[in-house]
């Protein structure tokens, strides 16, 4: 069953749970052919369970020791703007919707969204416009996201330190 | 009067003389670069969430050479020990004795903590920072940004000026800092030995840093 994965890593964000399990979003997912919600709610105080939806199956979490089985088996990841879960998503070859916490002040994780989003490899909005976006996003214009190089950083570090 | 003529001048030789000490040691290399003698011991700090996923790609990429291996994390993150945990089982054991500890530190401050209350914390992780540092006497820490990271790398510094060792600050600054440094980068800059961003836009604004594209 296609599989919507949402994850708020480890913080909170009620706004999004609530935001993604109400009627109006569902709705759109299930016609954009989701069968399946699974919700990994961190700190936050929204559980939803299991029937709490009519048009979609619900799973929800709170944390797990790795969600790389929930991401392989994604085929959309809805995520807070955390850089480990937008990583995660971006490395697992998921197509990535990123929703921005504008009630976080000081929001220094929007700049890697922003970035990623311009460099085309993820979608971005708020909660407040999740419903318009999820409706009418095109995800044939990601690109993949290759991976980082810490073999640079290591190699650069062992003859900066003087490492053989 | 003169009592304290003589006081107040001889504190500010000594300050002067420690901030031409810290100047000295920031500027300055190694005599011996620390992997010349066979392993390179590293204090990696672990932040919480992304912070502890990012350290760990970079640890990962760390020959063996890299040992013996301290974390330090706040006393109170809970998931990181496990992360750490879990990646040094999954290393070859090569000796018996013990290749890696984790040691726990107040942390220096939650996020969205007041800026009065956070020089308070701060100085509390510094009291425990202190002896920690003296006692593990690492070649390098290696940090990416969690508060956790200043009082930790100002007692690797102070090692260095009291002159018992020099220790090698390395920080990278996190993937999600495109356009402007975290405060704790922006504490760290002047004084980090070797400063990663990963970000062109950073590059570009902080010379000194080293940017050689994504590394997590």
């Amino acid at each position: 069953m296609t599989t919507v994965f949402v994850t708020v890593g480890t913080t909170r964000f009620d706004e999004l749970i609530e935001s993604v399990t109400s009627s109006e979003v569902t709705q759109i997912l299930k016609a954009r052919g989701y069968g399946r919600l699974v919700l990994q709610v961190g700190r936050g105080t929204l559980v939803p369970d299991a029937d709490s939806c009519a048009d979609l199956s619900v799973e929800a979490f709170r944390f797990k020791d790795s969600i790389a089985e929930d991401m392989r088996r994604a085929d959309l990841v809805i995520s807070h703007a955390g850089a480990g879960s937008c990583l995660e998503a971006l490395s697992a070859g998921k197509p990535l919707l990123v929703v921005v916490n504008d009630k976080l002040m000081d929001n220094h994780q929007l700049e890697m969204a922003r970035q990623l989003h311009m460099d085309h490899h993820l979608l971005y909005c708020t909660c407040s416009t999740l419903t318009e976006t999820l409706k009418n996003m095109d995800l044939s214009v990601l690109q993949p996201f290759p991976p980082g190089q810490p073999k640079n950083f290591a190699n650069f570090l062992d003859k900066a330190l003087g490492v053989k | 009067m003169t009592l304290l003529l003589g006081f107040v001048f001889a504190l500010f030789l000594t300050v002067l003389l420690f901030l031409l000490r810290l100047y000295l040691v920031v500027i300055s290399g190694s005599n011996q670069p620390p992997g010349a003698r066979g392993h390179v011991a590293v204090l990696v700090v672990a932040g919480s969430g992304g912070h502890t996923t990012e350290i760990m790609r970079l640890m990962e990429s760390l020959s063996a050479a890299y040992t013996p291996r301290h974390y330090v994390i706040a006393d109170t993150d809970r998931m990181s020990e496990e992360k750490i945990v879990t990646f040094e089982s999954s290393k070859p054991q090569s000796h018996s004795d013990l290749q890696f500890t984790i040691s726990r530190i107040p942390r220096s401050r939650e996020v969205h903590q007041s800026w009065s209350s956070s020089v308070v914390s701060t100085l509390t992780a510094l009291r425990y920072s202190l002896p920690l540092v003296f006692r593990l006497r690492p070649d390098m820490v290696l940090c990416n940004g969690p508060g956790t990271c200043v009082p930790l790398c100002v007692a690797g510094l102070l090692l260095g000026i009291l002159g018992m060792k020099k220790v090698q600050i390395v920080y990278v600054e996190s993937i999600c800092r495109v356009q402007t440094l975290s405060l704790t980068g922006r504490i760290l800059y002047p004084v980090s030995d070797y400063f990663f961003v990963q970000w062109s836009s950073l590059r570009d604004k902080y010379p000194k840093a080293v940017f050689l594209g994504r590394i997590v």
